[in-house]
């Protein structure tokens, strides 16, 4: 049962790495939703905080929940995740603009 | 653990060494395809989120109180599972079976007050075919409870393994894969949280 723990697949995490995931998560859960139900930013800072927010909360899941990092038994994730980003920003991004610039050519100039 | 090899023998030399080290590497390509879906379905839901048709909008259907309950019953979850997974390594069953079952509740509750929030919604006439906004609300939130509501159904059938098998190398990959699913799928909450409920409120 030993060679479980030379898993390469998984890494594993301490009490200690999911204590602090979860609570460093709840605080960012709680930062952005008490700004925003205090209506305490104007619309375009608080539109720019929470997905701030929102990545900063996705990093700390991934390096505290999913214990993603650069040692070399997560090496292959990590370049499969970042791949990932890639692809999603490219398609994300592409799609938002191009709907946009329907949205406005579509407009009475 | 014995293995009693046939008489024709196919294996790969790495399945003797029980090492689930390639699916689970299998399963974070599918979680990574995962994340492409749901990335789109976000992108769907910028762009319709406006489109109301003379219906209400986000801010006046959600509540805030609501979800953030939600939202942290469903982080709670996540910890939960990574609770299980300590247990798992440490080879304890009982640990291991405690922290799935809460795991399970949490989850369970989460889809309770989802299924609620969408029980009020459809019975007050803000149905998924009465706008696109809501149409993509739907799509896009109800995508997300379908896969926690998979997850759960996969947590009872890992929870009855463990129970009848112990943690074995086998059971240890799947709850291994689970807890990768299981944290993904909070992951993607943080953005529906931010997205369709803080931005719908702003």
């Amino acid at each position: 049962m030993s060679n479980l723990h030379h898993n390469s697949g998984s890494a594993h995490g301490s009490t200690k790495s999911y204590i602090i995931g979860f609570i460093l998560s709840i605080i960012l859960t709680l930062i952005p939703y008490y700004l925003v139900v205090n209506h305490t930013l104007n619309m375009q800072s608080a539109y720019i905080t929470i997905l701030v927010f929102a990545v900063l909360q996705l990093l700390v899941q991934v390096i505290f929940f999913l214990h993603l990092s650069g040692d070399s038994s997560q090496r292959w994730n990590l370049l499969a995740f970042i791949f990932t980003l890639v692809v999603l920003l490219i398609l994300v991004v592409g799609s938002l603009w191009i709907m946009w610039n329907l949205d406005y050519n579509m407009m009475d100039h | 653990m014995t293995i009693i090899t046939p008489a024709i023998n196919n294996h790969s030399h790495e399945e003797h060494h029980d090492d689930g080290s390639k699916n689970l590497f299998g399963f974070w390509i599918y979680i990574m395809t995962d994340c492409i879906l749901f990335s789109m379905i976000f992108a769907t839901y910028v762009v319709l989120h406006k489109h109301v048709y003379g219906g209400p909008t986000a801010k006046e259907l959600f509540s805030m109180p609501f979800v953030l309950k939600e939202t942290m019953i469903l982080l709670t979850s996540s910890f939960t599972y990574g609770l299980a997974m300590l247990a798992v390594n440490k080879n304890d069953k009982t640990t291991t079976i405690l922290w799935l079952f809460v795991t399970f509740i949490l989850g369970a509750a989460f889809i309770a007050m989802e299924l609620h929030e969408f029980s009020n919604l459809y019975h007050e006439g803000h149905s998924w075919d009465r706008s696109a906004f809501l149409s993509s609300f739907f799509t896009l939130v109800g995508t997300h409870g379908l896969h926690v509501t998979s997850g759960l159904i996969w947590m009872l059938s890992l929870m009855v393994q463990v129970l009848k098998h112990g943690i074995t190398p086998k059971t240890h990959t799947k709850l291994a894969c689970l807890s990768l699913f299981w944290h993904f799928l909070d992951i993607v909450w943080i953005f529906v949280f931010t997205i369709v409920y803080l931005m719908g409120a702003i």
